[in-house]
């Protein structure tokens, strides 16, 4: 257990590594001055100058990679060119949004798109099933913006029940929660049908076990098999999906917050995409995918803890 | 299913049992229905010029954001433009993203999973950290960021998609290839003195393809809606081309004042996933009736 841990941990840990190098020198591998882009093309020689050492760029690379990492270590992810602003601050005001978010669609997916499963799983190749199962299907095929640009249009445009853009008043919790039902539910359509999908699988290969068998031959009651043996074993695989999940979710959270104009990570990002603001992206993307990667981390962590049947020396192969 | 099946056989029937695969695919509801979305996907790719009522970019500015009628059959987005034109013309943009960018994924993956999986020791522990580093981004994280500073273009937009879709190929491959390596036919080749390249060109890669290209047809419609999504945001095709992501974001930016832009692009966005989903699931379930109902995003 502690070697797989170990292990598990030294991986994640270069992953990082390499996605803080990979952001640091993608400026050089990607033809062009940074800083002639980020300035336009009126920019005096001494701005150019001077936003260039500002983002390092005129010292070796690897001592840009490592003042990078250094500050990274310090707490410390830049400061925003155009404003001046250190880019931490910009981060700490944005994260809270799309974690809330992202947070919120996935509990969304997981109280409709378990019982789906259970229910398609446990009335196996019946028109309830097969219908449930196109439902759902259809439901994965749907891409977020199409949802969020769909809900936007009937509650908002049309029918003018809920609010379009934005958070809400500041302060005001139920307006909060109100400006987030819409983001919500066109971030957890596509979970919904995928979480609706491995769950019917999984349970299904659950029922099939020969201790569920044994639990039936023993004369155990329905509700107490399905529930108290099969569904804890057929949910293993869906907590394990559920780390992606979240990270995934922060990824396409930057479909939604665009469309209902909400503050957040990816807003954050988008705008200064627009604008060709790169050390701003650089460090808004390095805090998603870290994001990303610790979640992941503790998924795993949390799986091999809930299934000890994982082999913990097992080569990784997917 | 064959003929020597006690049911009489109708001559649908027979014409079925003589398409190897695809013939069991058209029997099964749903396969029919992806089947014949994806046909009408193609016809609409092939014969555009034909079945476009107006040229693409043609404005007609006093008919701007019209509804339905007999002259526009979906209407007009701001410019005026037929949208029923432009949604059949941005077919051709979708597949010509979709595929050169399935096709990237599809070699680089295969090359970097075959040597990978061939060399192992410290190359495949480099190879397989360079891929989670990948993967450690939301893909949509990693395009944006190489997006933004490459610049929004069609050609960019297809690197960046083969870039970001690549990983999961190369993992196929080496799964496939670690298991293939041990087989008794690759140890005779080598015991003969075949070449590396040989064993691995000639013995191990036709053995370990097929599931990379099975991987690379269901990614079809996830590319697709992924290149309209970068294209919604401006990062990828760039207007006046009829990417759907591109009239979405007509649609969004006049969504005030019409709602045909935007219902219509989604349908056709959904419709194109759902058709290549369900055709690729039935396809798969054919093809393999192990492995059935479960997929990785």
């Amino acid at each position: 257990m502690l070697a797989y841990l170990i292990k598990r941990l030294v991986m994640t840990v270069a992953v990082l590594f390499m996605v803080i190098t990979f952001l640091s020198l993608l400026v050089h591998i990607v033809p062009g001055d940074p800083a002639k882009t980020l300035l336009g093309p009126r920019a005096s020689p001494e701005m150019i100058q001077k936003v260039r050492s500002s983002m390092d760029l005129d010292k070796p690379v690897y001592i840009q990679v490592g003042n990078f990492i250094w500050r990274l270590l310090h707490g410390d992810l830049g400061t925003d060119v155009f404003t001046g602003q250190p880019i931490k601050r910009l981060v700490v005001a944005a994260l809270p949004h799309t974690v809330i978010l992202a947070v919120s669609s996935l509990a969304l997916a997981v109280l409709v798109g378990i019982p789906l499963g259970v229910f398609s799983a446990t009335h196996p190749n019946s028109w309830l099933d097969r219908l449930t199962a196109i439902f759902s299907i259809s439901l994965t095929t749907i891409p977020t913006y199409v949802a969020g640009l769909f809900l936007l249009l009937i509650f908002a445009v049309k029918l003018k029940t809920m609010p379009a853009i934005g958070l809400g008043e500041p302060g005001d919790w139920m307006d909060y929660l109100h400006h987030l039902v819409l983001p919500a539910i066109a971030l957890a359509i596509t979970w919904i049908g995928y979480l609706a999908r491995l769950v019917r699988t999984s349970l299904l290969e659950v029922m099939n076990e020969n201790y569920i068998r044994a639990a039936w031959a023993g004369g155990l009651s329905e509700r107490l098999v399905l529930y108290k043996y099969a569904l804890k074993n057929a949910l293993i695989p869906t907590v394990a999906i559920l780390g992606v999940g979240l990270g995934s979710l922060m990824g396409g959270a930057v479909f939604v917050e665009i469309i209902f104009s909400r503050p957040g990570m990816g807003t954050l990002i988008y705008n200064a995409i627009k604008v060709r603001n790169y050390p701003l992206v650089r460090s808004g993307v390095l805090v998603v995918a870290f994001l990303f990667i610790l979640v992941n981390f503790l998924a795993d962590l949390f799986y091999t803890y809930l299934d000890p049947r994982i082999q913990l020396n097992k080569r990784q192969v997917g | 299913m064959s003929q020597y099946s006690e049911k009489p056989t109708s001559r649908m029937d027979q014409l079925l049992d003589r398409i190897p695969v695809l013939g069991d695919v058209l029997r099964r509801p749903l396969g029919l229905v992806g089947f014949t979305i994806v046909a009408l996907f193609i016809f609409a790719v092939i014969f555009a010029p034909a079945i476009a009522p107006y040229d693409y970019a043609r404005q007609d500015i006093p008919n701007r954001l019209q509804a339905p009628s007999a002259d526009y059959w979906l209407g007009t987005d701001h410019l005026g433009r037929d949208l029923f034109s432009r949604l059949v013309y941005g077919s051709r943009i979708a597949l010509g993203t979709a595929i050169p960018a399935v096709s990237i994924a599809l070699v680089a993956g295969t090359l970097l999973g075959l040597i990978a999986g061939y060399v192992g020791g410290q190359v495949d522990d480099i190879l397989i950290i360079i891929m989670d580093s990948l993967q450690a981004f939301p893909s949509i994280m990693l395009s944006l960021t190489i997006l933004a500073l490459l610049g929004p273009s069609l050609v960019n937009v297809i690197l960046v998609i083969g870039l970001t879709w690549m990983p999961n190929y190369a993992r196929v491959i080496r799964a496939q290839t670690l298991a293939a390596r041990e087989k008794a036919y690759v140890e005779a080749e080598r015991s003969l003195g075949a070449s590396d390249r040989r064993i691995l060109l000639s013995h191990i890669l036709p053995n370990v393809i097929a599931p990379a290209f099975l991987l690379a047809a269901m990614d079809l419609p996830w590319v697709i809606t992924f290149e309209a999504g970068l294209s919604f945001m401006g990062l990828g095709v760039r207007p006046p081309t009829p990417s759907w992501g591109v009239i979405l974001s007509d649609g969004f930016n006049n969504i005030r004042l019409s709602p045909w832009p935007i219902t219509w692009s989604g349908v056709v966005l959904v419709l194109t996933t759902l058709g290549f989903t369900l055709f690729g699931e039935t396809l798969r379930d054919v093809l393999d009736p192990r492995i059935s109902g479960s997929r990785g995003m």
